[in-house]
C-alpha cells in the first residue's frame, strides 16, 4: 500500500480556482510520496447541498421541492396537477454527492480509462447521449438507447427492462459490461486506491471508516447513487402551471396538456404527472433499428412471456433534451415519437411476434394539429435550471472532452 | 313499515320546505340549488352533501358564450351556471371548488356536444369540483373525467355516446356520482379508477360495454343503480398493470341488473372488451365486496361471477404486485331470475361439462378464499362449494363511503411552505453565503432587514442592481402564499 503525507506547512499553492456557480475549490499541492514529492491535484469536497435540497443537522441533503405541499392517492404520487411525487432516495450528505459527482465525470472508472458515466450520460444532452444505442468501450454498441438521469432519485426500477431495484444495482450493469465501460471489481478498486486524492476524498466522503483504509466498492456505488439523486427538474413552465399560475402555458401548450390527459390520445394514463411516469412496464410495440433484432424486453427480467418486448415507462421530464426516442432510440424527434401512438395499436410489431399489448395503445385517430399541440406540451416540461456544475478537472487527471474547461 | 311511512314524512316535509323555498324568491326563474341539498335526503351527517353554504360569485353562461371563460374568470368557490343551448368545447378546470350548473327551462337542457371532434367534455384536477344538470353528447373520449381532484359531486347529468368513459373520476377521494344516466359508451360509462371512498347512487346506465366499473379502488357504494342492456352491469375488479393494485371494501346493494346481454363493442385490447355478453355483475380480484339486495335478471351468461386474474382473462395478468385472487366475497340475499339463458365462451364449455342446458346465476372460478354466501339454495351456483356462511346478514349499518370531513390538503405551515419554494426553486441560483448565479442569500438578508415584503415586490418585478449579476427572471408565477413564506424564510435562514 502506498504511503500518503501531506506534507504540512510546505504545500505550494498554485491554483486557487473559486468557480463562480459552485463551492467546487481546488489547488495545487505537494504531496510526499514515497520520499518523493510529487505535484497532485487537491480538491475540496462542496459541504453545501446542491439545489433542491436543505442540509440538516447530521450533515444529510434533504429533498425539498413544492409538490410536497400536496397529498397523493396511496401514496403513489400519481395523479393530476396537485400530486405528491413518490418517495425520494434522499439523506445522501453533501460530500458524498460531491464525491459522486467527481466520478461521474471520470473516465478513470471505465476499463481503458476513455468512458466516464457521463459519455452516455452528458448533462449537456439531458442526461443522455443523443444516440439511439448508446457507445461503449472500444465503440461497442450497445443494444438499447441511454435513459436520461433526470430524476432518478424517485424511481423503483432501473435499466429499459427493470432489472435493478436501485442506483447501485444499476451502475455495475455498465460498470462491468464488457460493452460499456468495461471494467471489473478488482480492477477498479486497485485504480481507485492508486490515485491519492480519491482516498483522500473518501475519506472525507465516508469519515465513519478510519481514514486510512482502503475505498471499497460500495462507497463508490453509495456516491455515484448520491449524485445522481440529485438531479431535480422540477420546475419547468408545466409545473408553474401546475402550481396554480395558468399563465405559465401558452395556449398552443394547454391544448397540448388537454390532449396529453384526456383519455383519448391517453399519455396521461402510464405517463403520469407529477413525474410523468407511473414507474410500470408496457408494452407498447415501439420497433427496433432497422436490421436489429426483435428486443424481449422485461420478458427476460420477470421471466414472463405476458411482458415480451415490453419496457419501464420512462418519465418525460426533459424529454425535449434527449432525442432520439423509444427503448432503441427508433424514432428522432418527439413528433415522430407521438405519432407512434396514432398509428394503431400494434402496427410495428413484426409478423409472429405475439405481444401482449397494453390496453391503453389503441387507435386514437389524433389529427395533425393534435400532434403538433402534444409536442409543445411536452416541451413545457424543460427545466435544467439545477444543472449540476461540470468539472473542470476530474481527481484521475485524465483529460476528457466532456469536462468544462475542454 | 313505521320506516316507510317516516321516510314518507320526511320527503314530505322537505318537498313543503323546498316549495315554501321556491315560492318565496318571488317567482322568476327557479334555480336548483348549486348546492347538496337539492338530494339531502337520500344520505345523512356527510360533510360533501351537507355543505349548504353557497357564498361564491355566480357567473352566467348563455348561448353563444363558452363556459371556459366563465372558468377563466372563476375564483375557488364561485358557480357558473350555464343556461340552455349548445355548448361545443372542452372545459377544463385547474382550480379548487367550482361548481357547474346547468340550468333546464322547459325541458331544454344546456347540451356540451363534442361533434366527435372534441375529446372530452369536462376535464378537471381541482378539488370540490361539482357538476350537475348537463346533457353530454358525441365526445371522443370522455364526458367527465377527473384527475387527482378529492371531493366532487357528479349528479344529474347526461351522458350519451361519449366515446370511451362516460364519467371517469381517476385518482380521486372522497366523490358522489348520482342520479345520471349514461348511454353508448364503448369501456364503462362510470369508471371509478384509482379512487377512495366514493358512492355511485341512483344512476341509471344501459347500452354500453361495462355499466358502472369499480376499478382499483377502495371503499366503494354501488347503491340503487340501474344496469340494463350493457354487456356487464356492474364491475368490481383489479386492473393489473396499474400504479395503485388494490380494489377492497366494496358494497353493491339494491340494484337493477337486468339484461345485460349488448354485443360487447369494447375496442380492441381493452380490458372490458374480454367481458363476455350476458353478465350481470363480475367481480375480479377484488377482495372484501359484499353484494346485496339487488335484482339480477335476465343476464344470459351468468347472473354474477367471481374469478381471478387467469379466469378472468385479463391477458397481461402477470403483475406481480397485484394479488389475483377474489378474497372474502360476501354475497348476501339478492333475487336472481332467468339468468343463463345462453352461456357464452368458457362459460358455456363449463355448461357442457356440468351436464346443464343453462348457465348459473352465480359463478366462482378460480382462487380466493374466505367467500360466504348467506343462502345458497336460492340460486342455481357453479363452484360455491368453498363457500362459507357469513358473519353479517345486512350492510345496513353502512350508510356511505363518503368522508365526514372533506379529505383535505395536506395543511402546511409558513415556514414550510418558504422552505419548500427556497430549495425547490430560488437555490438554484442562491446559496447562503457563495456566490451562485445570484447574489448569496445573507446579502439578500442585509438588504431586506425585517422587511419580507420587500422581497416580496423585488421577485414580484426584480430590477437589476447590481452590474456584476444577471438580472433575476421575475418570479411572479409562484402564490402570494409562496411568495411571503419565502420572503419570511430567506430573512430567518442562519446558514
Amino acid at each position: 500500500m502506498r504511503e500518503l503525507f501531506y506534507i504540512k506547512g510546505y504545500a505550494v499553492l498554485f491554483l486557487l480556482l473559486t468557480l463562480m456557480g459552485s463551492c467546487e475549490k481546488k489547488e495545487k499541492v505537494l504531496f510526499l510520496e514515497n520520499n518523493q514529492a510529487v505535484e497532485s491535484t487537491q480538491i475540496e469536497l462542496c459541504d453545501i447541498c446542491p439545489p433542491g435540497f436543505v442540509l440538516n443537522e447530521d450533515n444529510r441533503c434533504i429533498a425539498k421541492n413544492l409538490y410536497q405541499q400536496y397529498e397523493s392517492l396511496q401514496d403513489k404520487g400519481v395523479g393530476g396537477l396537485k400530486t405528491s411525487l413518490p418517495q425520494v432516495r434522499d439523506g445522501f450528505s453533501p460530500q458524498q454527492i460531491d464525491l459522486g459527482r467527481y466520478l461521474f465525470f471520470d473516465p478513470v472508472l471505465s476499463a481503458n480509462g476513455q468512458i466516464s458515466c457521463a459519455t452516455c450520460h452528458d448533462p449537456k444532452k439531458g442526461f443522455a447521449d443523443g444516440r439511439s444505442l448508446s457507445k461503449g468501450i472500444n465503440d461497442s454498441i450497445t443494444e438499447r438507447s441511454s435513459p436520461s438521469l433526470w430524476n432518478v432519485a424517485y424511481l423503483k426500477k432501473y435499466f429499459w427492462d427493470a432489472r435493478a431495484g436501485s442506483l447501485e444495482e444499476q451502475m455495475q450493469g455498465p460498470l462491468y459490461s464488457p460493452k460499456e465501460m468495461g471494467n471489473n471489481p478488482q480492477q477498479l478498486l486497485q485504480t481507485m486506491n492508486a490515485i491519492l486524492v480519491y482516498r483522500k476524498l473518501f475519506s472525507e466522503a465516508f469519515p465513519e471508516r478510519p481514514e486510512k483504509d482502503s475505498i471499497q466498492l460500495q462507497e463508490i456505488y453509495t456516491a455515484i447513487a448520491a449524485f445522481e439523486s440529485s438531479l431535480i427538474s422540477l420546475n419547468s413552465k408545466y409545473d408553474r402551471y401546475a402550481h396554480g399560475f395558468s399563465g405559465a402555458l401558452n395556449e398552443n401548450e394547454i391544448k397540448g396538456l388537454n390532449i396529453f390527459r384526456s383519455f383519448v390520445a391517453r399519455c396521461a394514463e402510464c405517463h403520469t404527472p407529477p413525474l410523468f411516469t407511473n414507474q410500470q412496464i408496457a408494452v407498447i410495440g415501439s420497433p427496433e433499428p432497422e436490421g436489429h433484432a426483435f428486443d424481449i424486453g422485461a420478458e427476460k427480467t420477470f421471466n414472463d412471456p405476458t411482458r415480451r418486448g415490453g419496457f419501464k415507462v420512462p418519465s418525460l421530464r426533459n424529454i425535449e433534451k434527449t432525442a432520439p426516442y423509444m427503448h432503441s432510440g427508433k424514432f428522432s424527434t418527439l413528433r415522430e415519437t407521438v405519432e407512434f401512438y396514432t398509428k394503431g395499436r400494434g402496427h410495428a410489431v413484426p409478423e409472429g411476434e405475439k405481444l401482449y399489448l397494453h390496453w391503453h395503445i389503441w387507435e386514437p385517430d389524433l389529427t395533425d394539429e393534435e400532434l403538433d399541440r402534444l409536442v409543445d406540451f411536452l416541451k413545457t416540461l424543460t427545466d435544467e435550471s439545477f444543472l449540476p456544475k461540470i468539472p473542470v478537472i476530474v481527481p484521475s487527471e485524465i483529460e476528457n472532452k466532456i469536462l468544462e474547461n475542454s | 313499515m313505521i320506516k316507510k311511512i317516516l321516510i314518507v314524512l320526511v320527503v314530505l316535509m322537505a318537498g313543503i320546505a323546498i316549495g315554501k323555498f321556491i315560492l318565496n324568491n318571488g317567482g322568476g326563474t327557479v334555480m336548483p340549488s348549486p348546492n347538496a341539498l337539492y338530494h339531502a335526503s337520500s344520505s345523512d351527517g356527510v360533510a360533501l352533501r351537507a355543505k349548504l353554504e353557497f357564498t361564491g360569485t355566480i357567473h352566467e353562461v348563455r348561448k353563444g358564450d363558452l363556459i371556459m371563460d366563465a372558468v377563466r374568470e372563476a375564483s375557488p368557490g364561485d358557480l357558473i351556471r350555464v343556461y340552455p343551448g349548445t355548448y361545443k368545447e372542452t372545459v377544463y378546470i385547474d382550480k379548487d371548488d367550482i361548481s357547474f350548473q346547468g340550468i333546464i327551462k322547459e325541458g331544454e337542457w344546456p347540451v356540451l356536444d363534442g361533434s366527435k371532434e372534441l375529446n372530452d367534455a369536462f376535464l378537471y384536477s381541482g378539488n370540490g369540483i361539482r357538476i350537475e344538470n348537463f346533457k353530454i353528447v358525441n365526445y371522443k373520449g370522455n364526458g367527465i373525467m377527473g384527475q387527482a381532484g378529492n371531493n366532487f359531486i357528479l349528479r344529474n347529468n347526461w351522458v350519451i355516446d361519449a366515446g370511451v368513459y362516460g364519467i371517469f373520476p381517476q385518482f380521486g377521494k372522497n366523490g358522489l356520482i348520482e342520479h345520471n344516466i349514461l348511454t353508448g359508451i364503448e369501456d364503462a360509462a362510470i369508471y371509478v379508477g384509482m379512487c377512495d371512498n366514493i358512492d355511485v347512487l341512483n344512476n341509471e346506465v344501459f347500452g354500453n360495454v361495462a355499466g358502472i366499473e369499480i376499478e382499483n379502488s377502495r371503499h366503494c357504494l354501488v347503491e340503487n343503480n340501474l344496469a340494463y342492456d350493457n354487456t356487464g352491469g356492474i364491475l368490481a375488479f383489479i386492473t393489473p398493470g396499474l400504479p395503485i393494485k388494490t380494489t377492497f371494501d366494496v358494497i353493491i346493494r339494491n340494484n337493477f341488473v337486468t339484461k345485460n346481454n349488448h354485443e360487447n363493442f369494447g375496442a380492441p385490447g381493452s380490458i372490458v372488451s374480454g367481458i363476455p355478453p350476458g353478465t350481470g355483475i363480475l367481480v375480479m380480484a377484488a377482495d372484501d365486496v359484499i353484494i346485496e339486495n339487488n335484482i339480477i335478471s335476465g343476464n344470459d351468461n351468468a347472473g354474477i361471477i367471481i374469478t381471478d386474474f387467469a379466469n378472468g382473462g385479463a391477458e397481461a395478468s402477470n403483475d406481480p404486485d397485484s394479488e389475483p385472487n377474489p378474497d372474502r366475497i360476501t354475497i348476501l340475499d339478492n333475487f336472481m331470475i332467468d339468468n343463463g339463458n345462453n352461456p357464452v365462451g368458457e362459460l358455456k364449455a363449463l355448461m357442457l361439462t356440468q351436464l346443464s342446458t343453462t348457465g348459473p346465476d352465480i359463478l366462482a372460478i378460480g382462487g380466493g378464499e374466505g367467500s360466504s354466501i348467506r343462502d345458497i339454495e336460492r340460486y342455481r351456483t357453479w363452484g360455491l362449494g368453498g363457500f362459507g356462511k357469513p358473519e353479517i346478514t345486512s350492510t345496513s349499518d353502512r350508510k356511505t363511503f363518503l368522508l365526514d370531513k372533506p379529505a383535505e390538503p395536506r395543511q402546511i405551515s409558513s415556514k414550510d411552505l418558504g422552505e419548500m419554494t427556497y430549495y425547490g426553486i430560488c437555490s438554484g441560483c442562491h446559496a447562503y453565503d457563495i456566490r451562485l448565479i445570484g447574489v448569496p442569500t445573507n446579502v439578500i438578508q442585509m438588504i431586506y432587514k425585517d422587511d419580507p415584503q420587500g422581497i416580496v415586490d423585488y421577485i414580484n418585478n426584480p430590477k437589476n442592481l447590481r452590474d456584476d449579476y444577471p438580472e433575476m427572471p421575475p418570479q411572479d408565477y409562484l402564490s402570494d402564499d409562496a411568495k411571503l413564506a419565502v420572503a419570511e424564510y430567506i430573512l430567518t435562514l442562519k446558514k
